[in-house]
């Protein structure tokens, strides 16, 4: 796709141009609504620029599969919702003890279980997170627009590549059926991070043994006559499992959980709307934000001094924005299409310091703006 | 402890990771057998061949073996080795995908897996270990334990049938199939140089012994020297097996090679032939 053009397109189609951009050329999947576009036009564009699409079994294959096709050195990604993102989860785990790049799409839909299969639903936030066993970390972000699946999807390789760890886009159905124009960027203004390869030869490469000052060390493909160990059980540097050994196990689980969080300020991005003279602040993601957006202009209107923070990446969750935030205004006004996740992570960060208020939305169904508002209105008293 | 110049065997410095051993597998198992026929098949395809393999397994018992090898070498999660190889495979054509499963990896948890690798016939080649129990996790019930067998989840005796794993890779669509035991190692050696060549899906059977949960709850035979020794007595080569009844096979294991179809488009070339279709 030549760049530097406007075009309209669904949030699907940008996700998957980005990601071809991107220099994606493995996709693996198994069809589930509402997530299944993405593999249907993956399957026609990836032959076409050289790469491979096949459809697997299940969602445990497909997962295992993006895995293996990363270590066979190909950028690669997977895209899902609600059931299979859960399927996902053992897989997601082994991706990132053996910090292998990926990248796994979940459009979310409403849950639990088979649930609301084609209405939207941020429902999967906290699964993201904290779905797999055992502890380590992960990047989730956030698009809220056409424009933003694209950007997000560059932005998403680009960070499994940097952290060897995989990167979840977090979207919805409203974000992808939405019909928007996307601008692409002339091609030498999009930055793309390739893998980092060894410059030692294999006698000297330690797979998993950073270079001072550095979070992960370069990733050989296999055949590169590397001889890596890509291995599930806790290893130590070499890739060598290590039994009962509890420091070096302690060394590799912090050091895989730190290099995600430790560089959040590098990781998390953000926008601001309105938020220099607000004393409430609505913090929303996704297409929440997008209803929010219209309930802080008429709150506008109506004079009450709001303004909105859209969180772009979810995970590492960016603790000290938060606080900052909290320390200015006298609320914050948290709408998400589920129970209220995200609010938690406000309330912990905000420490008491101003009031939380939540603005739960499930059924399937976007926030009408004015129940926004009117909880913009409530905290204003 | 051993040292590692102790380990002066050829296949075991040319090929192994000598600096992990002694490996972790009970003295008397089966896997060390496997091991020692596959290093045999590459010692007679050439280093070539060796240099462009790289190794898949699943987790058990025997989804260690290929961890002891110089090679790439991938150790995944139970069941799921197949996708991950079927990638590896996918993103370099090029390359030897070989994938070790134990019976349970291969056939309980992974049994999906290997019927849709088997139906695209993909050119891996699969070494299923099938030491009719679930070892690694102390000797539950796998669904190659005889019926009857007294196993940690059946008490009261086995009362499921078994799979046919041959049977069940026929009708899934492999093209080379073939099973041996750890008794018949030349045989296996031979099969498994076979299935490296083969372009399409192979899978060799390889019956081991475990010693340790097999011995103890299928045969009742703790000597490895035994449980060779029955494998010896009960393998019924598949030219003689033809001409007997189910009856007289009762309980048997039959060996051999059971097909071979070279013949069969190989899933990556029916990529390639795709890509050249629509012009790439
Ligand atoms: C998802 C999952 N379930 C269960 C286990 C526990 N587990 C490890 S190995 C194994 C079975 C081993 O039997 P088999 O695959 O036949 O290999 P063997 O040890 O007999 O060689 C099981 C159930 C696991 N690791 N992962
Ligand atoms: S438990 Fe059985 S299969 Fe496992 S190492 Fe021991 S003898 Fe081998």
């Amino acid at each position: 796709m030549p760049g530097g053009e406007l075009r309209l397109m669904t949030g699907y189609d940008a996700l998957v141009e980005g990601s071809i951009i991107a220099g994606c050329r493995f996709f693996a999947g198994y069809p589930i609504t509402p997530s299944t576009e993405i593999a249907e036009r993956m399957s026609s564009r990836l032959p076409r620029v050289g790469g491979v699409f096949i459809q697997m079994e299940d969602e445990l294959a497909s997962i295992m599969a993006v895995i293996g096709a990363s270590w066979a050195g190909l950028k690669s990604m997977t895209a899902t919702s609600g059931p299979g993102f859960s399927l996902m989860q053992e897989g997601l785990g082994f991706a990132v003890i053996t910090e292998t790049p990926i990248v796994v799409v979940n459009v979310m839909r409403g849950g639990p279980s088979t649930g609301l299969v084609t209405l939207p639903s941020q429902g999967d936030v906290m699964q993201a997170r904290w779905g797999s066993h055992g502890d380590y970390s992960v990047i989730a972000l956030a698009p809220w627009s056409s424009q933003e699946m694209f950007n997000l999807a560059i932005k998403a390789f680009n960070l499994s590549e940097i952290y060897r760890n995989p990167v979840i886009v977090l979207s919805d159905e409203v974000v992808a059926h939405i019909r928007e124009p996307v601008r692409i960027p002339p091609v030498e203004e999009i930055e793309i991070v390739e893998r980092k390869r060894p410059s030692v030869p294999p006698t000297d490469f330690i797979p998993y043994l950073p270079e001072p000052g550095e979070w992960v060390s370069p990733m050989p493909a296999f055949g590169d006559g590397y001889n890596v160990l890509v291995e599930s059980v806790m290893h130590d540097e070499f890739g060598h499992r290590i039994g009962m050994g509890q420091p070096i196990a302690e060394r590799k689980i912090k050091r895989i959980y730190y290099k995600i969080e430790k560089n959040v300020d590098k990781i998390a991005m953000h926008e601001e709307r309105e938020l220099g003279d607000a004393d409430i602040a609505v913090v929303s993601y996704g297409s929440a934000a997008r209803s929010s957006l219209k309930a802080i202009k008429d709150a506008r209107g109506l004079g009450i001094k709001v303004g909105m923070l859209r969180l772009i990446t979810l995970w590492p969750f960016y603790d000290k924005l938060m606080e900052e935030l909290s320390e200015r205004v006298r609320a914050i006004v948290v709408p998400e299409m589920n129970m209220g996740k995200i609010v938690r992570e406000v309330e912990r960060a905000s420490k008491g310091r101003c009031k939380v208020i939540s603005v739960p939305k499930v059924g399937g169904v976007l926030h009408s703006p004015d129940e926004i508002l009117s909880a913009i209105k409530f905290a204003a008293r | 402890m051993i040292q590692e110049e102790d380990f002066e065997h050829i296949l075991a410095k040319k090929y192994m990771r000598t600096e992990l051993m002694p490996h972790a597998f009970c003295s008397g198992c089966g896997i060390g057998i496997v091991e020692r026929i596959i290093l045999m098949a590459f010692e007679e395809l050439g280093e070539e061949e060796w240099r462009r393999t790289v190794f898949v397994s699943g987790i058990g018992c025997s989804g260690w073996t290929p961890l002891y090898f110089r090679s790439d070498v991938a150790h995944t999660l139970h069941g799921r080795a197949l996708p991950f190889a079927t990638a590896v495979k996918l993103a370099r054509p090029e390359l030897n995908v070989i994938v070790i499963m134990g019976d349970g990896d291969a056939m309980a948890i992974g049994g999906n897996h290997l019927i849709h690798a088997a139906r695209r016939n993909i050119g891996l080649t699969t070494i299923v270990v099938t030491n009719m129990v679930y070892s690694l996790t102390g000797g539950q019930v796998a669904p190659t334990t005889p019926e009857g067998a007294v196993t940690q989840t059946t008490p009261y005796g086995n009362i499921e049938p078994n799979f046919n794993l041959i049977e069940l890779m026929k009708a899934a669509g492999a093209t080379y199939l073939a099973r041996w035991t750890t008794y018949h190692v030349m045989q296996a050696k031979n099969s498994v140089k076979k299935a490296i060549k083969h372009k399409g899906f192979s899978l060799v059977e390889i019956i081991s012994q475990c010693p340790t949960f097999m011995g103890r709850y299928v045969l009742n035979k703790a000597d490895p020297r035994d449980i060779l020794q029955w494998f010896k007595e009960n393998s019924v080569p598949i030219g003689v097996a033809s001409s007997k009844s189910p009856e007289e096979l009762k309980g048997k294991i039959i060996v051999g090679e059971f097909l071979h179809k070279p013949e069969v488009l190989e899933y990556t070339e029916r990529i390639r032939m795709l890509k050249e279709r629509i012009g790439r």
